[in-house]
């Protein structure tokens, strides 16, 4: 059976658009950049079968193809109404009519300079992320809870790969117990505050990142202004203090955690948003004694555990940052060294919790049924 | 038999297993099990015959607070997951 695809003139397809029809361009990307519908998305022809289905998952949506002049979106059109959809329409004209006839477009923007497109190629291929993706990352500021253990991965790594802004609060200086795990740093910086060995490290990997030192212990008084300016918050503290003023200055100003803690072999990883998963409050409403959770300078910690934890903390980021893919919220991840074994409990907005429940000061009217729901 | 994963903190109180094997169609029945065969745990996790708030409970993936707490059923392939919060971080 062959199918028929409509075809229509630009002047067509700019009412249609006007009459809410979704723009898809499948060009590529080089092609997108030097210019592209105002409201389209990008889609190249051959991704269409693998990502149609998060760009309209709605088969009977009024779909707008377009290319070039109207092969690439003619094909398109037929691989679409071969998978389904319904209403599919791609435009058979030089896409400089579509301007002629005054259809919204959008002139090309400078994303990234030539060094960045060079330096983050690799990442700039991946179609999750592209130019624009990387722009996000160059754009986002992210502060790390501790120039430590769980720290310093997520120091090396996002820095390298382009998040524009790291701030560093850690109030320590370099000592020779830190160095089997806190990569960061190393045996030319014993005795050097961990903020300045944190900023000369991530200088040496990427001059561009800004790093912002606060040298200082986050408390109830400096927390709100430590992490006001930032988009997500790493926490990688060593006390249970720490980390509930942590949790509840971020639910008021609604900032992301990405939780990390480790204990000799073994890890677990979570990610907190406030009012859309649980907080840690939720997950741990009464901390243990202290004989219970004794910090790695009492109870030890093999050297990789935090490099685990920390990287899987970093891919957290990456995908809050980036607004792709499905983070840890929700999900409690718990590493052990010892078996290689990874295992998830889900977690659960508590709806009497304290910090984000039914009664939190902070909360915006409350969407959520009164069960408690997983993210 | 149900399985108990043992949180790290309480693996001295087991003798190193990360594992424990228990009989018991509940939580509470399983852990009275677990209590039997590691007297020491009981002290360690109890307050006045009570599971301490500080030690969350998992069947399989699911918090037992949002199902039936103690008296949450518990077949003979499922695990029990004893889970205190931990510390550590930075130093």
């Amino acid at each position: 059976m062959t199918t028929e695809i409509r075809e229509v003139s630009a002047a067509e397809a700019v009412a249609l658009a006007r009459d809410g029809y979704h723009v898809i361009d499948v060009r590529e990307p080089s092609e997108w950049n030097a210019g592209h519908v105002d409201g389209a998305t990008l889609l190249p022809l051959n991704d269409v079968p693998s990502r149609i289905g998060d760009v309209a998952p709605d088969k009977a949506a009024p779909l707008l193809l377009h290319c070039a002049v109207g092969g690439r979106s003619g094909r398109a059109a037929a691989k679409l109404v071969e998978l389904g959809y319904t209403n599919v329409v791609s435009m058979k004209a030089p896409l400089g009519h579509w301007k002629e006839q005054g259809g919204p477009w959008e002139e090309p923007r400078q994303l990234l300079t030539p060094a960045q497109q060079r330096r983050y190629s690799r990442q700039t291929l991946i179609p999750e992320i592209g130019q624009e993706g990387q722009r996000k990352l160059l754009d986002a500021k992210v502060l790390l809870i501790g120039a430590g253990a769980l720290g310093s991965p997520s120091a090396l790594y996002l820095s390298a790969s382009g998040i524009g802004t790291i701030g560093l609060v850690d109030d320590d200086v370099v000592e020779e117990s830190n160095l089997q795990r806190q990569v960061l740093h190393g045996v030319d910086r014993l005795g050097m505050r961990k903020v300045d060995s944190g900023e000369l490290t991530i200088r040496g990997l990427n001059p561009e990142t800004v790093v912002v030192k606060h040298a200082e212990r986050l408390n109830a008084d400096n927390v709100e202004r430590l992490i006001a300016d930032y988009d997500v918050i790493v926490d990688g503290t060593d006390n249970f203090d720490t980390r509930y003023i942590l949790n509840d200055a971020a639910v008021k100003l609604r900032k992301p955690i990405v939780h990390g803690s480790i204990y000799r072999w073994d890890g677990q990883i979570t990610t907190f948003v406030p009012f859309e998963g649980p907080c840690y409050r939720c997950m741990y409403p009464v901390q243990p004694p202290e004989e219970l959770a004794p910090a790695c300078s009492v109870a030890g910690v093999l050297g990789v555990l935090p490099g685990v934890i920390g990287m899987l903390q970093s891919n957290e980021v990456f995908k809050l940052v980036l607004g792709v893919g499905e983070t840890l919220a929700g999900r409690l991840l718990m590493f052990d060294a010892m078996g290689t074994t990874f295992d998830e409990v889900r977690i659960w907005r508590d709806p009497a919790c304290p910090a984000c429940g039914d009664a939190s000061p902070h909360a915006a009217p409350i969407q959520q049924p009164a069960q408690p729901v997983a993210v | 038999m149900s399985t108990i994963r043992i949180p790290p903190v309480l693996r001295e109180n087991t003798g190193g297993s990360r594992t424990v094997d228990v009989t018991g169609g509940t939580v509470a029945e399983a852990l009275d099990d677990l209590f039997g065969r590691h007297p020491a745990l009981r002290d360690r996790v109890t307050e006045d015959g009570e599971l301490s708030r500080f030690i969350n409970v998992y069947v399989n993936d699911r918090d037992v607070r949002y199902r039936d707490g103690l008296d949450t059923a518990v077949g003979a392939d499922d695990t029990i997951i004893l889970l205190p919060a931990m510390a550590g971080g930075s130093h």
